[in-house]
């Protein structure tokens, strides 16, 4: 580790898990929703919000210890925070670095704003989307409702 | 593998060229000449909004082939009624019949049902979604009384919320259709559909005027223009009006020309058209039931 890294730590380095970096600012809390962390799970969380960052100006980081999060669970956050980086880590070295990408699916993690769709009843449906990448575009399985704009709103 | 018929989007121009292609086979059979194709074989419409012509013509299909037809009979009384979830009724259903129809008011209904259904299921309309039989008839219209090759066509009418002609213009940007899209200006077909039919490669153009384009195109592809989507009825009569087909309209009109109406209509289009070398609306709604068939022997592999 970097010494002007140690000075600047707001958050004690963990031995095991997962560091989320360069989120966006203000999505911290999303981001733990997406990966459906909350106040009941078990794990130790940290969150740092609105920390100085070089590329983004501010960036929110999340680290989560002991859990080394898959590679498909972690992707689904890039929708709320593009540039984030994926760190594993075990014993307090990083195993394993990656950017986030968006998955071509996401099932579960958005709400179609279509109030007419299929999904939104009390039916036994999972919502389901394919995703367009450039621009983040998400096309509803069901009834092609496609949502563009906001996407953090439409979290479930 | 179960072979449903959800949307458009999930055919190929291939796969809709053998569909068509089918249904000309069977155009004989829907004219009365008898067949047992599907004989011993069970199909359920499960209607859960009003819609006489798609119910029947599959139920005409159906029957024409040699098949049985089985309903909800009405909601009301129906297992629906009492709250049962689609999901539920369908996998029952799934168990009496080899195929599904299913027309549901909620958007997405029969992407759901093929979910849970081990019968392939056939989408007849879910809501303001897909209709794609109704787009498969309306190709096959096209096909046997104009050509797609070169073919100019005009989408009349209700753009906006009209369920047929958003799955019709996205079938005919396959077919590099020229489209010209002819609406009121609160009608008109949104932002996000013109998107996607453009990322296919479309041409399209949009007017608000019918007088403008009647003489250049080869189909004229007319759609009610609900009432209820105008607050003033004077604005509604006066709008109306503008879109009417009549036979002066027609005046105008290319040689070739046909009118194409997914009906019902209203007045739309101007009775006296009925008798014009023009009108097609009435082959157009027969030609659903070749179509049908060809669909219902595909879904239940008989064909």
């Amino acid at each position: 580790m970097k010494e002007s890294d140690k000075k600047g730590m707001r958050v004690r380095p963990i031995k095991h898990g997962t560091v989320i970096d360069h989120i966006t600012a203000g999505q911290a809390l999303n981001v733990l929703r997406i990966l459906g962390i909350s106040g009941t799970s078990t794990a130790v969380v940290s969150v740092a919000m609105n920390v100085p960052s070089g590329v983004l100006g501010l960036k929110d980081i999340v680290k989560v210890e002991d859990r080394e999060l898959k590679e498909e669970e972690v992707d689904r956050i890039s929708l709320i925070a593009p540039n984030a980086t994926i760190n594993i880590i075990r014993n307090f070295e990083v195993i394993g670095k990656h950017k986030v990408d968006l998955p071509e699916r996401l099932e579960g993690v958005v709400k179609c704003d279509n109030p007419n769709c299929i999904s939104n009843t009390n039916e036994p449906v999972i919502s389901k989307f394919a995703v367009n990448k450039k621009p983040v575009e998400l096309r509803c399985i069901y009834c092609d409702h496609v949502i563009s704009e906001g996407i953090a709103e439409h979290l479930i | 593998m179960l072979r449903h018929i959800i949307s458009m989007r999930d055919f190929s121009r291939d796969e809709i060229d053998i569909i068509l292609a089918k249904a000309k086979e069977f155009e004989p059979i829907a004219r009365g000449k008898e067949s047992n194709l599907l004989s011993g074989k069970i199909l359920a419409t499960l209607f859960y909004e009003p819609s006489t012509r798609t119910r029947l013509s599959f139920e005409t299909a159906m029957k024409r082939l040699g098949g049985k037809v089985i309903d909800l009979g009405s909601i009301e009384s129906s297992s629906v009624a009492k709250g049962e979830s689609l999901a539920d009724t369908i996998r029952v259903i799934g168990n009496y019949a080899d195929a599904i129809v299913l027309r549901h008011p909620r958007e997405g209904a029969a992407r759901m049902a093929a979910d849970y259904s081990n019968v392939p299921v056939i989408n007849a309309g879910d809501g303001a979604g897909h209709h794609p039989t109704q787009t498969l008839l309306d190709l096959y219209t096209i096909m046997r009384e104009s050509s797609f090759s070169g073919l100019r066509i005009a989408l009349v009418g209700d753009l906006k919320y009209g369920r047929t002609v958003h799955s019709l213009a996205y079938a005919l940007s396959m077919y590099h259709a020229d489209m010209t899209l002819v609406s009121p200006r609160q009608l008109q077909m949104p932002e996000v559909i013109k998107k996607d039919l453009k990322k296919q490669g479309a041409s399209i153009r949009e007017t608000t005027s019918i007088e403008e384009v009647v003489s250049d195109v080869d189909v004229l592809y007319v759609t009610r223009i609900q009432k209820e989507r105008f607050p003033d009825p004077a604005e509604y009569q006066k709008m109306a009006g503008s879109y009417r087909i009549t036979g002066e309209l027609l005046e105008k009109a290319r040689d070739n020309l046909i009118i194409m109406h997914p009906l019902p209509r209203v007045d739309e289009i101007d009775p006296a058209v009925d008798r014009t070398k023009y009108a097609r609306y009435f082959q157009q709604s027969f030609y659903g039931v070749p179509v049908r068939m060809a669909l219902l022997a595909m879904a239940m592999e008989a064909a």
